[in-house]
C-alpha cells in the first residue's frame, strides 16, 4: 500500500531551481533513504514533501495528516523539560504517547531536565522522539542521526524498524547506515539543468516576464 | 490549542521569557515623564491620557518580535506548521497569548500609574476600558507585523516601521476616550471605534499573519 507518491517533482531553494524530475513511493513498511552530495537539494525536497514549500512541478500524493516532520532543527524550547516539550508535541498532534517516546528513546533518566541543559546528542533524542508522539505514519527526516553516538544511532535504527514493522513508512536523507533495510534514491541523476539547457525556468524569472 | 496557549505562556514566565519586559517599559515611561515635563498638576493632567497610551503602544511593540522569531530559530515554526494546528489558530493563540503576558498586565497597572501623571478622577474607569478594549488589537496587529518579517535577521526595526502605522488609530482613539472620559464628556463615539478596530483586527489578521508566515517558511 503507498502511503505517499511523489511524481516528477521539480523544486527550488530560494527560486532556484536544484532538483527536477524527482519521482518516488513509500509504500508502508519500506523506508526510502535519499543521498547526493551537499546542497544537491535533500532539504528542499524534504521540505516540499512535508508540504511547507510547494514544488515548481509536479505533486506530493499523500493522505492530510500523513507526514510527521523533522528538520534540522529539533524544535526543542529551552526552558521546558524533556517530558514538557514532548507533553505540548502530543497534545498538539492528539496522542497520549508521550511516556513510550521517551523510554523508547532512552530519555528516561532526563525528563524533568531541562532542554538548554541538555547535551547536542541529548537534545537530538529528544527531537527524535517527537515523531514518536505525532502518531503520523509517513516519518520525512533531515539528517536525522546527526550529532548522536553510535549506541543513540542504533537505538533510533531500531526505532524505525518498529515503525516500519507497524504499517509505518519513512523518508529519510541521511549519509550514515542506520541498520535498516532501505530503498536508496541517489538524487545526484535528478540536479536542475539551467534554463539556457533545456532546465524548467526558475520561480526568479516568472515573476519578471 | 490550548496546548501552545499554556506552552507560549510557560515559555513567557519562565527565565528569559519576556514577561514583565513591557510593564516595567509602562512603569518607566509613568515615572519618567512627570521629572521631565515638571511637577505642575495642571500639566500632567492635560497630557496624562497620551502619556499612558504612547506608554503602552510602545511597551507592546518592545515585545512583538518575540512572538514568532524564537520560533523560527529553534524551528518550532516548522513543525508547527506541519502539524495538525492550523496556521490561523496558531497565530490567534499566539496573539492571544501576547496580550496575555503584555497587555493584561499593563491593563492591570495603568490606574496605578495615572496617579503617578494626576489622572482627573472621572478618567480612570475610561482608561482601563480603552486599554482593555485597544490592547488587543495591538497584540494582533503586530502579530501580524512580526508575521510579515518573521526569518529576517535583526528584522525589528522593519516590524516597527510596518507595524507603528497600523497602531495610528487605535492610540487616536483610545487615547481619546480617556482625554474625553477625563474631562467628564460622552465617549461613545471614540469608544465605539476602538472597539471597531479590534473587531475587525481580531476577525482578519490571523489570515493574513498566517499566509504571511507561509510564504516566510518556503
Amino acid at each position: 500500500m503507498s502511503l505517499l507518491v511523489a511524481h516528477n517533482l521539480a523544486v527550488a531553494r530560494a527560486g532556484v531551481p536544484v532538483l527536477e524530475g524527482v519521482s518516488f513511493t513509500l509504500t508502508a513498511g519500506r523506508a526510502l533513504v535519499l543521498r547526493g552530495p551537499n546542497g544537491i537539494g535533500k532539504t528542499t525536497l524534504l521540505r516540499s514533501v512535508a508540504g511547507l514549500q510547494p514544488p515548481l512541478q509536479g505533486q506530493v500524493k499523500a493522505a492530510p495528516d500523513a507526514i510527521a516532520y523533522a528538520a534540522h532543527a529539533d524544535g526543542v524550547k529551552p526552558t521546558l523539560t524533556v517530558a514538557e516539550n514532548l507533553a505540548f508535541w502530543a497534545q498538539v498532534f492528539g496522542t497520549d504517547a508521550v511516556e513510550t517516546a521517551i523510554d523508547r528513546m532512552n530519555l528516561r533518566a532526563l525528563t524533568e531536565r531541562r532542554a538548554a541543559n541538555l547535551s547536542a546528542g541529548q537534545k537530538r533524542r529528544l527531537g527524535l522522539a517527537r515523531l514518536l508522539v505525532t502518531g503520523r505514519p509517513v516519518w520525512v527526516m533531515d539528517e536525522p542521526t546527526v550529532s548522536l553516538d553510535v549506541a543513540s544511532v542504533a537505538l533510533f535504527g531500531d526505532v524505525v524498524r518498529d515503525h516500519l514493522a507497524a504499517g509505518g513508512s519513512a523518508l529519510i536523507a541521511t549519509h550514515i547506515d542506520l541498520g535498516i533495510e532501505a530503498d536508496v534514491l541517489d538524487l545526484t541523476p535528478f540536479k536542475a539543468l539551467p534554463a539556457a539547457m533545456g532546465g524548467i525556468a526558475s520561480a526568479f524569472d516568472e515573476a519578471f516576464t | 490549542m490550548i496546548a501552545l496557549l499554556i506552552r507560549d505562556l510557560r515559555l513567557a514566565v519562565r527565565a528569559g521569557g519576556g514577561f514583565g519586559l513591557g510593564l516595567a517599559f509602562f512603569l518607566l515611561v509613568a515615572v519618567i515623564v512627570p521629572l521631565g515635563v515638571g511637577p505642575e498638576p495642571a500639566t500632567l493632567a492635560k497630557i496624562a491620557p497620551g502619556i499612558l497610551w504612547v506608554g503602552g503602544l510602545l511597551a507592546c511593540l518592545l515585545s512583538l518580535d518575540r512572538i514568532f522569531a524564537l520560533d523560527f530559530e529553534d524551528g518550532s515554526l516548522d513543525l508547527l506548521a506541519t502539524s495538525p494546528l492550523p496556521m490561523e489558530g496558531a497565530v490567534a493563540i499566539k496573539a492571544v497569548a501576547h496580550w496575555l503576558v503584555t497587555g493584561l498586565p499593563l491593563v492591570m497597572a495603568a490606574p496605578v500609574l495615572g496617579v503617578l501623571l494626576n489622572l482627573p478622577l472621572p478618567g480612570y474607569p475610561w482608561l482601563v476600558v480603552s486599554l482593555a478594549l485597544g490592547t488587543p488589537a495591538l497584540s494582533i496587529i503586530g502579530a501580524f507585523g512580526a508575521a510579515l518579517t518573521v526569518g529576517l535577521k535583526r528584522g525589528g526595526l522593519l516590524m516597527s516601521l510596518l507595524v507603528l502605522p497600523l497602531y495610528m488609530p487605535t492610540l487616536i482613539f483610545g487615547a481619546e476616550v480617556v482625554k474625553r472620559g477625563a474631562a467628564g464628556m460622552a465617549v461613545a463615539t471614540p469608544l465605539a471605534l476602538l472597539a471597531a478596530i479590534t473587531a475587525g483586527a481580531l476577525a482578519l489578521l490571523p489570515f493574513a499573519a498566517a499566509a504571511a508566515i507561509r510564504v516566510n517558511l518556503r
